[in-house]
Formats: structure tokens, C-alpha cells, sequence
């Protein structure tokens, strides 16, 4: 059936999103904010209002201190206004009836509305069947749904900061292990003043019997949201992990800056998917979600495998290059990526693997849509150490033109130091042609059903890695995207 | 069911048709023969609604259902619910897509305007399939994407695929013979022969004439230099395969 279910997806009959952005809806919260600025002291009352162990403290101001001394990346194929970091809020969280809820029901009923007019129904009667959902609304959070069942088999799934508490050993080990705090500039600020996110762990053997998934929702204005997320799968385990990101329609920028670190060691398996819909700014550009992401993960144990899939389809600017280090012998690093840039969207997004195991593998397949006057650059890294024999490297990219008014490009480079690697690269840039336009029109299709046929089909190498319910909302969110666009 | 009146036409600054008039009812097949260059392939995408094309005069009129509609007005999509299907000469490759889907898509495209019940997966791959065999078509095709890698003779037998799917009421086969072999030929024909039905009209556009010894045409015309030169029953093709063209032209 799940053919069957792929051609619906295609030809969107599996109604999921609506056609505008829904998600630009504000929720009238009472919350509990500190200032605008940021200073050691703001550091401080994050991790006292986190509650955090000892350790965290010292690491948030070593994060705060090297970004100091940091400057943003100039490098990336996109201009911006300058960002005020004084100008920021770090952390707003909405004010809870009880300090910490016990579980779901107590939820601020408030919030229970907000996630349920997103689609992500929290309680137990209504939660999504089959997926676990933490729920993280600004700088906090909210809840996590099917957490009994996961602990029978040993799963943790919780917020970031339960698990400082619940189990700060682990903490310690990993966090910064895959993205250490002065990686990058971004990086460096999220380390300092990050206030939430998820933490899984998967113990060794045990395949994670839901799809686990955080949804990030940015709603106080004024404020960043910095996240982190660290998923740790331990030997012979497997878990598939979903990301989705909405916020409300705004005038100003907002910045998100976020930290995704994976772990998988001997024989596990993490799969990660994202589909990205920050808010993207009006047609002429005003407002929108400044997006700038560092994913990394780490294929640490033999035959190991990490596969990032993306669509990347909301934010003004979108700066993001999940990559994998494949580091254990024979390990697997894949990453499949759709980035939609529409209006005066801007995106610099691609991958880095670093081949340091023998035999190792990597796979980037990367699809850019670029319509209006939107501006879409791949950037890929593929690193080949002296150590990796046999490694190989297969990387597709190709661009997509709607119109005559925007631009893709593609910048990859290549490293190779061990002659016994094999690397592949295909390349294309095409436009939807007027040909191919007027055959499908000419089978009684619109124009808006043809253009959605002819993505999804440039799509589908990617579509295809993602879970069937992400894989509907992707088709309905380029449709979405795409509409008006095209003509 | 289609008249055509006094068409002028041109792509770019280049006039093509140059005053063509056609006439065609319904239960008939009719063939159009003619050289290189004379406007075969342009009165075709001018029917379907090829945008390229500029019409600076004279009509289209196409009557379904005893309501006459001006064709020259619609959208290529609108003509295609309408029952119109051209048969392309070179088709088309849509990457990525499957055939099931592309197909399904366009059925239902049409039957939504033609207030007809959609098809929902399972049927359709049902009805499909049964169309294929008619076609002697492997059953791997459906899952393929349309016209990607497909040989000539594939991609010919595609469009017929589409014909016989869609139950078009003019359909315009624009040298879907070029290119096939003589079985694939018959095969074509014979799918063909099978949509002909008393509502239905096809119109033949051609080079030579073995593809009429497998669908006969009541009526052949040729067309040269934009216009059609020559209306006779099907021993035209036959003259015209004897004798070439030029005796038509002087």
C-alpha cells in the first residue's frame, strides 16, 4: 500500500497543510522573559532558571567568553541587515499554572490549543498514534508525549533540560562531543544561551519501536530561539527522528540559532528528517526567521549510519549544513536535502562528510527550487583523510529555475587525500521548459497541477527518505510555496 | 465536430499557415499528408493550443455535445477536457514521475470537468493495466517516469497509451508512425481501429502512406506550403506514394 500512498502524496490527495501560511498565528501567553541583552549575567540567569548542574555553567560562559571573540561567517552567498545582539531577548518561556507539569494534562491549556491548531495534538486522548512529540514553545519545553512507553524498552525521550537532571552523566559525555562550543560563531552563542530541545537516547539493541519528534515553535516576538538537540544511539540501536519549525508572521527578523548534535556507535542507525517552515518574510522580503543551523553527527562505531533529509522551505536566510563524520570503519553518511527559496527568500544550505573510517560511504543528494527573486546556493564539503581507504563519495546536486528573476548555485569542494577514494559528482541546473509544461497541459492538466507534478518528480529521490506523513506535508508545503510563483 | 476556417498562423516572423481550411465529422478518420516544412506539425499544436504559436487569422471551431466552442479561446488544459489529444511527435521526458501518476492525474483532470467519477488508485491501475495489454505494453512501464529513457518506438506507444486512457473525442496522431517498426506499427493501429467510434474523430498526420494500409482513412488531404492543396477519398495516399508530391504542387 505504500505505493499507493507515494502517488496520492504526489498528486497531494492526502490533504495535510492548508494553502497559506496557517502557522502565522500568535498565541496571547503570559510568559516569563528576561531583558534584552546579552551578558555573562544573562548567561547566568539562563542556567539558574534551567536549574542546570554545576558543569553546564562553567561550560555556557567558556561559550560566552570564545564568542566574544568571535565574528559572524562572512562567507556565506547571502546578504542581511546587521543583528543586534544586544537587541535580542534569550529566553522567554510561557508562565505554567505549576512550575514543572508532571505530565501532559497539566499543560497550560492555553498551549494544549497552540500545538493543537499546529497539527501536534499533545494530550493523551488526541496524540498522534506511532510518534512521540516534545513540544518546545520559545526558549522551553512543554511537554513530551508517549514517554512511559519508551522507558519499557529503555528509550529516553525528553526535553534537554529534564534529562540535566534525569541524567546529567550522559550530559556530560556528549554534549559538545560532535559540536564543540567554539565550532562557529553560531554554535558559540547557542552554547552560551541555549534553553531547550530534546535529548534521545536509544540503548544498545533496542529499535526504537515509534518515530520520535520535536516540534519548534517560535511565538514571543523579540525573542531568539537557541536550541539543542543531542541524540545518542548506542550500538545496534536505530532510531528515525522528525523535526518540524513554525513561528508567527512578523514584520521584524527573528533569529533562530540552533545546535543539533548525533552519536551513533557499532552498528546503529540514526535517521533524522526536518521539514523546515520558518516563517519566510512578506513578498518584499520584510520579516522572516534569520535560520542559522549547525547539525552535525558522528558516526563514531563501525558500520554505523547517519542520514540527514531536509526540506527546506520558510526562513528569510538560511544557513545550515548537516554533515557527518564517518569516523568508524565502514560507517554510512547520507544526506538528501529539497531547499525552496520563493519571494526574496536567501539560502546558503548543504552537507560536509568527512571520511576518516576505512571504507567508508557517503551519499548527498541536493535539490534546489529557486523561484521570484529568491537566491539559492548549495555548499558541500566531501573531506577525504589520508586514513579512509576505499572510501567513496557519490553527490548529486541539482538546481531547479522557476521564472527569470532568481539565482542558484552550487559551490562544492572536494578534499581528497587517499588515492584509493572514489568520488562521483553530478551537477545540473535546469528550468521548468516550456515543453514539458505544455505536454501536461495538454492532458488536461493546470498549470499549478503541472508545475507540482514537475517538482515532485525533481524531488523525489529525496521524498522518498522521508516518513510517508512528512513526505505529504513536504509535497503540500512546496505546492503551497509554489503557488502564484509560476505563470 | 471540427472546422477549421481560413487559419493563418505563425511562429516568431514566420507565417505558416496560410489560409488553411479543414473540415472533419464525427466517425470519421481523416489523414493529412504533405513534404517537410508545409505545416503538418504546426496545424497540429496550433489544435492542442501550443503557445509558441500565433493565430492571425481565422478560426477553430470544435462542436461536442451540440455546443459549439471556439477552440481558439481555451487554454491547452481546457481543450484536453474538452476531448481534444494530440499524439506528439517527440514526447516529452517528465523526471521523476511515474507514469501511473502522470496518467492518473490526467484522467482525473478530466473527468472532474466532465462530471465523471474519479478513479482512485486501485481502479485505475486496473483499468490501466488493461489497456496496456491491448497494447502488448510491459507491465513495468506504468512505474516508470514518462518518456524517461524510453526508446522512440516506447515513447510512440506511450502516447497511444494516453490515447486509449483518456477516450479523447479528436485525437491527432502527429506522426506517431515515424520511428516505429512494422509491428509496433500494427500494434499502434490496431489501438487505434479501437477507439474509432461513430463520436469520434482522428486525424492522421503522416509522411507515408503503409500506415494507412492499417487504419483507412475516409478521407486524405494534402497540405502544402500552409494550406491544404488536395481533399480526396484514400486512393490519394496511394497517388501520392506513387507519384511524390510534385505533381500536386506545380
Amino acid at each position: 500500500m505504500d505505493k499507493i500512498n507515494e502517488q496520492k502524496a504526489m498528486l497531494g490527495e492526502n490533504k495535510l497543510a492548508g494553502k497559506d501560511y496557517k502557522y502565522g498565528f500568535y498565541t496571547d501567553i503570559a510568559v516569563d522573559t528576561i531583558p534584552k541583552g546579552l551578558n555573562e549575567d544573562v548567561v547566568r540567569k539562563i542556567w539558574e532558571k534551567k536549574k542546570e548542574p554545576e558543569f553546564m555553567l562553567e561550560w555556557r560562559l567558556k561559550a560566552f567568553r570564545h564568542w566574544k571573540t568571535m565574528v559572524e561567517p562572512k562567507w556565506p552567498n547571502f546578504t542581511y541587515g546587521p543583528i543586534d545582539y544586544q537587541d535580542i531577548s534569550y529566553y522567554s518561556a510561557p508562565k505554567q499554572k505549576k512550575d514543572s507539569p508532571k505530565n501532559l494534562e497539566e499543560v497550560d491549556e492555553e498551549l494544549l490549543k497552540t500545538f493543537d491548531r499546529l497539527g501536534i495534538p499533545l494530550t493523551e486522548q488526541k496524540r498522534l498514534t506511532g510518534v512521540a512529540v516534545d513540544a518546545v514553545f520559545d526558549s522551553v519545553s512543554v511537554g513530551t508525549t508517549h514517554q512511559k512507553e519508551l522507558e519499557k524498552v529503555g528509550v529516553i525521550f525528553c526535553s534537554i533540560s529534564e534529562a540535566m537532571h534525569k541524567h546529567p552523566e550522559l550530559i556530560k559525555k556528549y554534549l559538545g562531543s560532535v559540536v564543540p562550543y567554539g565550532d562557529n560563531f553560531f554554535a558559540a552563542l547557542n552554547a552560551a544561551v541555549f534553553s531547550d530541545g530534546s535529548f534521545c537516547y536509544i540503548p544498545k539493541g533496542v529499535h526504537c519501536p515509534l518515530e520520535l519528534s520535536t516540534y519548534f515553535r517560535i511565538n514571543a516576538a523579540d525573542t531568539g530561539q537557541f536550541e539543542r538537540t543531542l541524540i545518542v544511539a548506542e550500538e545496534g540501536s536505530y532510531v528515525s527522528y522528525l523535526e518540524g519549525c513554525t513561528a508567527p508572521m512578523r514584520d521584524t527578523n527573528q533569529l533562530h540559532a540552533a545546535v543539533v548534535e548525533l552519536v551513533a556507535m557499532d552498528d546503529a542507525e540514526i535517521k533524522y528528517s526536518t521539514v523546515q517552515n520558518w516563517y519566510s518574510g512578506d513578498k518584499n522580503g520584510k520579516g522572516g526567521i534569520y535560520n542559522f543551523v549547525t547539525k552535525r553527527g558522528k558516526c563514531i562505531g563501525k558500520r554505523s549510519k547517519i542520514s540527514w533529509t531536509q526540506v527546506e522551505a520558510g526562513s528569510a536566510i538560511t544557513w545550515k549544513y548537516p554533515s557527518v563524520i564517518l569516523q568508524g570503519d565502514d560507517s554510512v553518511g547520507k544526506f538528501y536535502s529539497v531547499a525552496l527559496t520563493n519571494n526574496r527568500m536567501q539560502a546558503d544550505t548543504g552537507t560536509k562528510m568527512i571520511h576518516i573510517g576505512k571504507r567508508t560511504k557517503s551519499t548527498i543528494v541536493s535539490k534546489g527550487i529557486s523561484t521570484d527573486y529568491s537566491n539559492n546556493n548549495y555548499r558541500g564539503q566531501v573531506k577525504i583523510l589520508p586514513s579512509a581507504d576505499g572510501a567513496r563519495n557519490f553527490s548529486q546536486c541539482d538546481s531547479m529555475l522557476v521564472g527569470n528573476n532568481c539565482s542558484a548555485n552550487t559551490f562544492p569542494y572536494i578534499e581528497v587525500k587517499n588515492n584509493t577514494a572514489t568520488l562521483e559528482h553530478e551537477a545540473s541546473t535546469s528550468k521548468i521548459n516550456a515543453e514539458q509544461l505544455f505536454y501536461l497541459k495538454s492532458r488536461g492538466l493546470d498549470l499549478e497541477e503541472s508545475i507540482s507534478l514537475l517538482i515532485n518528480g525533481f524531488c523525489k529521490d529525496v521524498f522518498k527518505e522521508l516518513p510517508l506523513e512528512f513526505s505529504v506535508e513536504a509535497v503540500k508545503l512546496l505546492e503551497m510555496k509554489l503557488e502564484g510563483s509560476v505563470g | 465536430m471540427l472546422e477549421i476556417k481560413n487559419l493563418h498562423a505563425k511562429i516568431k516572423e514566420t507565417q505558416i499557415l496560410k489560409g488553411l481550411n479543414l473540415k472533419v465529422n464525427a466517425g470519421e478518420v481523416h489523414a493529412i499528408m504533405g513534404p517537410n516544412g508545409s505545416g503538418k506539425s504546426t496545424l497540429s499544436k496550433i489544435i492542442a493550443g501550443h503557445p509558441e504559436y500565433e493565430v492571425t487569422d481565422g478560426s477553430i471551431e470544435y462542436e461536442v455535445n451540440f455546443k459549439k466552442i471556439n477552440l481558439l479561446e481555451l487554454q491547452p488544459e481546457e481543450r484536453a477536457r474538452e476531448g481534444v489529444f494530440l499524439a506528439f511527435q517527440y514526447p516529452v521526458e517528465i523526471p521523476g514521475v511515474p507514469s501511473s501518476v502522470f496518467l492518473r492525474a490526467a484522467f482525473n483532470a478530466i473527468c472532474r470537468h466532465q462530471g465523471a467519477e474519479e478513479m482512485d488508485p486501485i481502479d485505475f491501475d486496473k483499468y490501466v493495466r488493461s489497456k496496456m495489454k491491448l497494447l502488448e505494453m510491459d507491465d513495468k512501464f506504468i512505474d516508470r517516469p514518462v518518456n524517461v529513457d524510453f526508446s522512440g518506438g516506447e515513447k510512440k506507444r506511450n502516447e497511444i497509451l494516453q490515447m486509449a486512457v483518456l477516450n479523447p473525442r479528436l485525437a491527432i496522431l502527429d506522426e506517431t508512425d515515424s520511428g516505429l517498426d512494422i509491428d509496433s506499427m500494427k500494434i499502434v493501429a490496431e489501438g487505434v481501429n479501437k477507439l474509432k467510434k461513430k463520436d469520434n474523430a482522428v486525424i492522421l498526420i503522416t509522411h507515408y502512406q503503409r500506415l494507412l494500409n492499417y487504419i483507412q482513412p475516409d478521407v486524405v488531404h494534402v497540405l502544402y506550403d500552409g494550406k491544404i492543396i488536395k481533399t480526396e477519398g484514400k486512393e490519394l495516399a496511394l497517388k501520392v506514394e506513387d507519384r511524390g508530391y510534385d505533381w500536386l504542387i506545380k
